[in-house]
């Protein structure tokens, strides 16, 4: 896909960690690094706290712009468009900056059969957490800032009532509202 | 009693409707403080209706420093607030902007922060909804102050008088806290209708609705049930209604009263953006799309003849 090299953190001692050691720890591993602008995604799948950029800007000290729909970098200025929930604001800063992005930034495009024998031979460095300078006692579950305390899977909703439309559809809907007091 | 900080969210000094939720949830903790933060003058208004739903105390911050910047400026102010009050907990709305605040605030002030919750238990224990609302875990935060952020509609406001003393805060925002400029805003068309978030019925357009015409009847059911009108990511992609109206993974997620589905297959992205619905209708014409297998009550028929029905039926009824 095009990167040049690639860091992974990996390390027994992360297990469990929540949201606020992970940020910790990223921003450890971004203190070894150079960079003009770094790049999140806007959520995870599966907790979508859609707080990672917002806390490594400010463990950083670096200018946060997240939830981009567009960007565009003009030297050393980053400007995006930040879906609101009336339109959109423009929101710009200067690099080194981070920056969170939404799907709509992009189509990613397919690896070329090329691009991959190329990655081969990309660098990639792994990081243990004292690589890092990440200490130990402040990620993992142990010391993580949350407990879980149960976890349940959703009851599945009740199946509901499916009918088919006989020329009466309207009404039938328009009868299930009426029977739920919603007209 | 102890204190509970509730961050006012407001369009233009009005606030939303889940700020109530937030101070009826605050109730259940302590004694509710709202802080209000935004441009000079904007506080004005908003005080009494803070009082109705139990605020005892409205902190108020007003500078164009925290309206023109990206979230820092409102971080930095709500950790000094935590500083000075020791606050048992603070509650945010689980807005963009409500969880960017939140995040920050936790960093600042060294606290654990559960964000996006869908109910909080008197104790501070807050329920998130997970892996598409497949799954819902309860925790607590376990170090430093308990900050949460609460998606709205997840408890009816109940109004309950409050004092609503109005303290100033002196607004100094850092240069630190400036890196993000807000340049413009930009409003895109909308109508009179309700915030998507905040509305009690949402009714939704999807692949199925064909092109931005066929919207119009969507906004036609909606407008006659009072409601905000909701699209797939399949339509927004296309162009026939504006992406401020996404609902699902990656756009908003919405906990309305009552769900409406017009041709919207159901893909577990869109799933993940109305799952807690309290009551779900799904209208199309596959009797195999997996938006049946949530719907209280499905109709496998024609949207373009069943929803106009349905908007002469209910108007009809109405009348």
């Amino acid at each position: 896909m095009g990167a040049d090299k690639a860091v992974h953190l990996s390390d027994e001692a992360l297990h469990g960690s929540c949201a606020m050691q992970t940020s910790y720890a990223l921003s450890k591993v971004l203190g070894t690094l150079e960079y003009d602008l770094v790049i999140c995604g806007s959520e995870s799948t599966d907790a979508r706290l859609s707080i990672m950029a917002p806390l490594i800007a400010e463990r950083l000290g670096l200018p946060q712009l997240s939830g981009a729909r567009k960007v565009t970098v003009d030297g050393g200025t980053v400007r995006i468009e930040r879906q609101t929930e009336s339109g959109y604001d423009v929101i710009e800063a200067s690099t080194p900056a981070i920056i969170s992005v939404v799907e709509k930034i992009n189509e990613p495009r397919y690896p070329s059969f090329k691009g991959i024998m190329a990655a081969k031979k990309k660098p990639l460095t792994s990081l243990t957490v004292a690589d890092a300078g990440i200490e130990a006692d402040k990620v993992g579950l142990a010391h993580a800032t949350s407990a879980v305390d149960s976890f349940s899977t959703r009851p599945p909703r009740q199946a509901g009532q499916i009918v088919k439309d006989e020329g009466d559809g309207g009404s039938k809907v328009a009868d299930f509202l009426a029977s739920q007091k919603f007209i | 009693m102890a204190e509970v900080l509730v961050l006012v969210d407001h369009i233009d000094g009005t606030p939303k409707k889940v700020t109530y939720e937030l101070l009826t949830k605050a109730r259940e903790l302590g004694e509710p403080s709202a802080v209000f933060l935004g441009a000079p003058g904007q506080s004005g208004t908003a005080i009494e209706s803070l009082g109705k739903y139990g605020a005892e105390k409205v902190y108020v911050g007003e500078s164009d420093e925290i309206a023109g910047f990206l979230t820092a400026p409102k971080a930095e102010i709500i950790a000094t607030l935590i500083e000075q009050k020791s606050p048992v907990a603070v509650l945010f709305p689980s807005s963009a902007e409500g969880k960017e605040v939140a995040a920050r605030v936790a960093v600042r002030t060294g606290s654990g922060l559960l964000a996006d919750a869908v109910d909080l238990d008197a104790d501070g224990t807050a329920t998130q909804s997970v892996f598409g609302g497949a799954v819902e875990v309860r925790s607590k935060v376990t170090v430093g102050t308990n900050l949460v952020t609460i998606r709205p509609n997840s408890t009816p406001p109940v109004e309950q008088a409050g004092a609503a003393a109005v303290e100033q805060l002196t607004v100094e925002v850092s240069d630190a806290a400036k890196g993000a400029k807000i340049v413009e805003s930009v409003v895109e068309a909308k109508g009179g209708r309700p915030d998507l978030g905040d509305a009690a019925i949402v009714v939704s357009g999807g692949r199925g609705v064909g092109d931005a015409d066929g919207f119009r009847i969507i906004e036609e059911l909606a407008d006659t049930l009072g409601a905000a009108v909701g699209a797939s990511r399949a339509a927004t992609d296309a162009g026939w209604y504006p992406h401020q109206n996404q609902v699902g993974q990656t756009g908003r997620t919405v906990s309305p009263q009552l769900y409406i589905a017009a041709g919207i297959s159901g893909a577990i992205q869109h799933r993940a953006g109305m799952q807690t619905s309290k009551t779900i209708v799904a209208i199309n014409k596959d009797p195999e799309a997996p938006i049946f297998e949530l719907a209280d009550f499905g109709l496998v028929g024609d949207l373009f003849t069943v929803v106009p029905a349905l908007t002469g039926e209910i108007t009809k009824r109405k009348a």
